[in-house]
């Protein structure tokens, strides 16, 4: 994107909170990926190493009252949200001080009171839901937003389908997005699909749909805050793809030799943490000394985050039989 | 209300009362709506909601797009903000289209047509799976995968099937029978070598087909046994152990000499921290408390 029209619409503090978002995402699941390999982690990981941008853009771009139903490789999502690394580690510990508190682990949390709606397996089934949520919205006439999406490999399924078509109907103020980071697991995106970009589906909901550069933490700011804004005024969903690649197996166990090393060196270069830490130099907005400032910042909170989840109980057997029917409908 | 009052009123029909509650709910409380297929212009597939439309508008009787899972995930959102919404799925058949369950055999136990397999050993999964491919009928082949490294064993060189509807007893003993499938079988056969050391005899009867169950296999047990405990990962309440309970209190009902006991976990979603999972999830100790309790009649 041009340095300059950056500037201009993206402030100095926003972009820098950004980047401190993106250092993070990075510090605290490359944490989890030391624990998983030191087999001190319950159950699988699967991280957005390489996509940060995607989440860290998009959840920037929201206001606090929006609601997110996120993807499982938007851990920025998470963070933005007040989730604080130490119950992240927990939730990836299996402790009773996780968001969901030992009952689910991994990325499937969430919490309605930080309108972040909780991630199931079942790729694009957040969507469907993501939709009603922005129905309440539309019939309440109130003015808030909600954003969703999924992989590459999530937009074959009938749920994106039908979140897509339905929220296009009724004109919901939804935004959607494809995480394209063109492996589903071991699938690339030519046994995926027949069409060359995931943004033509849109074409077919009657829904405007943009190409963004996923690594581009600034690109994906603006495209979100345009979509964000026609959704707000009642102009209905926009679908944006956000090119990207994923640079990690599909989760850590997965050595994804399936994927061409050259494929990987390449998009290395473009490393979304790399691509922030230039554009705050173009823009003067960040030198040496803030990145090492930012990266001392981001370790401590990951060592104290670490030490919480340590220390943290795990729950009592008998635990399992609580919360299973909720005492009081909850709200965001 | 007073048999007075109630006789001045209108006799309604099963369908009004519905449609009456649908109607006085949404009346007093702003954030009930409802969505489905055909449900406002039409008035529904049966006429539950005829004239909802006129009296409520589009944005609380939603005509959706033929979509169940998309708009039962919706509905989800739409509570999850706070609304009441009211689905109506138009003909409880297409409500598959709309859940996901974990251990999904208790609900195809309940879905006639359909045959289901849970094998427990490599010779079993290997012979299943033959009789699946070569049966006329629609499988579901349950394979456990806790089981899938976890034993060994040595197979035929020929050709063989296990065939489908076939329990087999994986330990003869004289006192409990324990029926059971899949990795539960194991803990089974655990607790019997426990238990043997305190003389009780505990039969395994490892059922590997769940649907058609092998009613003779079951019964001859429980004949010779007297005692019956029925183990599963399956969910207790309405679980596969229910229906074999049924089954015995119907037709063995004169050879029981104490209580069908289940051992099963608990109605909740499967936990995930260690410490959930292992209360939840059957164990040893379970079987060998319950049949020490069995023994005792």
């Amino acid at each position: 994107m041009d340095v300059a029209a950056i500037a201009k619409e993206i402030k100095r503090d926003d972009l820098r909170q950004m980047y401190y978002y993106l250092r993070l995402t990075r510090a605290v699941e490359d944490r989890i990926t030391a624990l998983y390999r030191q087999g001190r982690i319950v159950g699988g990981v699967y991280t957005s190493h390489g996509m940060e941008a995607i989440a860290v853009g998009y959840a920037s771009a929201l206001e606090r009252d929006d609601v997110i139903a996120p993807f499982h490789r938007d851990m920025g999502v998470f963070l933005i949200r007040g989730f604080a690394p130490g119950e992240i580690l927990a939730q990836y510990l299996g402790k009773r001080t996780g968001p969901s508190k030992g009952k689910d682990g991994n990325v499937h949390m969430g919490d309605l009171k930080r309108g972040v709606f909780g991630f199931v397996s079942h790729l694009a089934d957040n969507l469907p839901v993501a939709a009603g949520a922005a129905l309440a919205f539309k019939m309440r006439g109130e003015s808030r937003v909600v954003f969703t999406g999924t992989g590459d490999g999530g937009t074959s399924r009938g749920d994106f389908h039908e979140a897509m078509n339905f929220a296009a109907v009724r004109k919901l103020p939804i935004v959607f997005f494809c995480n394209n980071n063109q492996y589903a697991y071991s699938t690339p995106i030519r046994l995926q699909m027949a069409i060359p970009n995931v943004v033509d589906r849109a074409k077919a909901y009657g829904m405007p749909g943009e190409i963004v550069d996923g690594n581009d933490v600034a690109a994906v700011y603006l495209a979100a805050k345009q979509a964000i804004g026609r959704a707000r005024a009642g102009e209905g969903p926009t679908f944006l793809e956000f090119k990207t690649m994923r640079m990690h197996g599909h989760s850590e166990h997965d050595p994804a030799k399936y994927v061409p090393r050259e494929l990987l060196e390449e998009w290395k270069k473009k490393d979304p943490i790399l691509r922030a830490e230039q554009l705050l130099k173009q823009l003067g907005y960040g030198e040496e000394a803030y990145f090492q400032e930012v990266a001392e910042r981001v370790k401590d909170e990951v060592e104290s985050g670490v030490e919480f989840a340590e220390q943290s109980p795990l729950p009592e057997g008998p635990e399992v039989l609580e919360g299973v029917f909720a005492q009081s409908a909850g709200s965001y | 209300m007073t048999t007075e009052t109630m006789q001045k009123r209108q006799e309604v029909t099963y369908l009004e009362a519905i449609s009456q509650a649908l109607d006085e709910e949404m009346a007093q409380d702003e954030r009930v709506f409802l969505m489905g297929e055909d449900i406002g212009t039409y008035g529904g597939a049966f006429k539950i909601t005829e004239g909802f439309l006129q009296k409520y508008g589009e944005w609380r009787v939603l005509d959706t797009p033929l979509a169940e899972s998309g708009f039962v995930g919706a509905a989800i959102g739409a509570a999850m903000m706070g609304l009441r919404p009211v689905v109506e799925m138009q003909f409880a058949d297409f409500i598959s289209c709309a859940f996901d369950s974990e251990c999904p055999e208790g609900w195809f136990f309940h879905s006639p047509g359909l045959k289901l397999v849970a094998p427990s050993t490599p010779y079993d999964a290997k012979g299943l799976l033959k009789a699946a491919i070569r049966d006329p009928n629609p499988v579901i082949y349950f394979e456990h995968k806790f089981l899938y490294r976890r034993i060994k064993s040595f197979l035929p060189e020929e050709d063989f099937v296990v065939p489908l509807g076939k329990a087999d007893v994986k330990r003869a003993g004289g006192d409990i029978s324990v029926i059971t499938y899949g990795a539960m079988v194991h803990l089974a056969l655990e607790a019997a070598q426990t238990l043997a050391n305190e003389g009780i005899d505990l039969e395994v009867v490892d059922l590997r087909t769940l649907m058609p169950l092998d009613k003779e296999a079951i019964y001859s047990s429980v004949r010779k046994t007297s005692k019956a405990i029925l183990l599963h990962e399956d969910n207790k309440t309405g679980g596969i152990g229910a229906e074999i309970a049924a089954m015995l209190a119907e037709d063995c009902f004169d050879c029981l000499d104490g209580p069908i006991l289940r051992i099963a976990p608990p109605d909740t979603p499967v936990p995930f921290s260690p410490p959930l999972e292992e209360f939840f999830l059957p164990k040893t100790s379970d079987i060998v408390s319950a049949a020490r309790k069995l023994a005792a009649y």
